[in-house]
């Protein structure tokens, strides 16, 4: 199973196990992981499960399509180049070992 | 047999296991209650998300893994006692405190100290000669959604009865498998109870372009079969749609039995305040088996059939449980995807007496703000995330966009909002 690690705003970092397929927000809140709201469950349309995702990881996460791009423009916490809505990011096992750090504010 | 032959003591008991009954148990944990919860569900699954069911799960992109919402272990961490395919058939309340005796069809009895009731909504059936027979479908749980993934790649004729939300997701998957798609809908709109007719008109416009066929204004009267499997819809006309599956989407009925029972107020749903409290303030109730005040107009009560309102109120439904302070009531929202069309909305729109259409709904991406007495009072965006997040944002803060620039696409809407 690739591992998805995340920092929440509370500065705990969390290591948890994420099934191929499963989106990163997915995993992150059926493990109860602090900071990612994601009010609409994956749907693309609430801009709740805003991560920065580490630089070290970029290339592999790949970046964001136009609809997710658009969402990302009104997220709360500021816009990076690094932004990401996790509900986006689907769990390969390219993808073991992902770092991302969850924006402050959803 | 009427024996108890178990007793159970809780703390919280939260009757239903959807998005609301999991919602009030993590609201619970997060605000520090330490007691034991007790969440019953009458299906046989965890707490998963319904909204898929009728569009990526439908579709065979997402498994039924990824709808549960939370993993096994989750609840043991947060010590959530969740007990599948229980039926509460009665509760008993105590003369002298908020606790009661709860019984489940299975005879098992559980004590609690406070209850919860997240009962949720039932489809509401067909009522028709026929709606028994092989190849009709509901679509609301699960089961509902697996039968439906089955019997897809062998169906070439659906007809969809109900052209609201869940019809018309349906429809767009079952079209983008390439069958042979005709929607019935009664109304001479589709999405007539929660649209304005520029919407509808889109919606109409965009599933024929699709390859579906659209029926305003026809109501069906019976399930014609052969074999005890269904082969065509008969419509009041007299025509004859044929037909090897039927998908029917035509609304919900909240769930009220034991609130009934229990003797708590109820229109359509059961009536809760603002805080969730119901008739009995020492109950709280949450998700779609609710009426509450309309957020706007508190004097108007409301059914909101959505994943944002359970979330939403079984966070104050919580909090009114702990005699805490009741949480900031969100904008209500919703969202739709048909085949490549993202609607999203924002708000209430019900009520409205004037909109305005921003952009051109040939474009496939537009937006139209429903105003009340001159006030912002929602938006469907089609295609347009800008604005939605613009308008949730006007009416999170109570402010509004002027109806007179709306139009003009050449303002971001974020650049129009104005306090009131």
């Amino acid at each position: 199973m690739p591992k998805i690690i995340l920092r929440s705003p509370d500065g705990n970092t969390h290591t948890v196990d994420a099934r191929v397929g499963a989106s990163v927000m997915e995993t992150a809140v059926k493990h109860g992981v602090p900071g990612i709201v994601a009010e609409c469950g994956g749907a693309l349309s609430c801009a709740t499960c805003h991560v920065y995702v580490s630089d070290s990881c970029l290339e592999r996460a790949g970046a964001a399509e136009d609809f997710e791009d658009e969402m990302l423009d009104d997220a709360t916490s500021e816009r990076r180049p690094n932004s990401r809505l996790s509900c986006q990011i689907r769990m390969s096992d390219e993808l073991d070992g992902l770092e991302v750090e969850i924006a402050p504010e959803q | 047999m009427d024996t108890v032959t178990t007793e159970t003591e809780t703390g919280t008991l939260i009757v239903g296991a959807g998005e609301a009954g999991l919602g009030i148990a993590v609201a619970l944990r997060n605000a520090g209650y330490t007691a034991p919860v007790t969440i019953t569900g009458l299906e046989a699954d965890p707490p998963y998300q319904r909204p898929p069911l009728s569009k990526e799960f439908l579709a065979g992109e997402m498994d039924e893994e990824n709808l549960l919402l939370r993993a096994d272990d989750f609840y043991q961490d947060k010590d959530l006692r969740l007990l599948t395919n229980a039926h509460i058939e009665d509760i008993v309340l105590d003369e002298d405190s908020a606790g009661g005796t709860a019984t489940t069809s299975a005879g098992h009895a559980i004590h609690f100290d406070g209850l919860a009731l997240a009962t949720g909504a039932s489809p509401r059936r067909l009522p028709v000669p026929g709606g028994d027979l092989d190849g009709v479908c509901y679509l609301r749980d699960i089961p509902d959604a697996r039968r439906l993934r089955t019997l897809l790649p062998g169906a070439t004729r659906v007809v969809v009865v109900g052209g609201g939300y869940i019809g018309l997701e349906a429809a767009a998957v079952a079209r983008g498998r390439g069958l042979d798609v005709t929607v019935v809908e009664t109304f001479d709109r589709l999405l007539q109870r929660v649209a304005a007719p520029p919407i509808s008109e889109f919606f109409r416009t965009a599933h024929e372009k699709r390859g579906a066929k659209v029926l305003l204004g026809a109501s069906v009267t019976a399930l014609r079969g052969s074999a005890g499997s269904v082969s065509g819809v008969e419509l009041s006309d007299g025509m004859v749609l044929p037909a090897d599956l039927v998908i029917i989407g035509i609304g919900v009925e909240p769930r009220i039995e034991l609130a009934q029972k229990l003797g708590l107020d109820c229109g359509r749903g059961i009536i809760v305040d603002d805080a969730a409290r119901t008739s009995n303030p020492a109950i709280v109730a949450a998700g779609d088996c609710t009426m509450q005040p309309h957020p706007l107009y508190p004097t108007e009560s409301i059914c909101l059939e959505s994943v944002q309102n359970a979330a939403d109120q079984a966070k104050v439904a919580a909090a009114s449980l702990m005699d805490g302070p009741r949480p900031e009531r969100a904008v209500p929202w919703f969202w739709s995807n048909q085949a490549d069309i993202r609607l999203q909305i924002a708000g209430l729109s019900m009520g409205f007496d004037d909109y305005v259409i921003r952009g051109e709904p040939g474009t496939e991406q537009f937006t139209v703000l429903y105003y009340r007495d001159g006030r912002l009072i929602a938006a469907d965006a089609v295609n347009n995330p800008h604005d939605f997040m613009a308008v949730k944002r006007a009416l999170a803060k109570g402010a509004t966009i002027d109806p007179t620039d709306a139009h003009n696409t050449g303002l971001p809407l974020k650049t129009l909002i104005r306090e009131i």
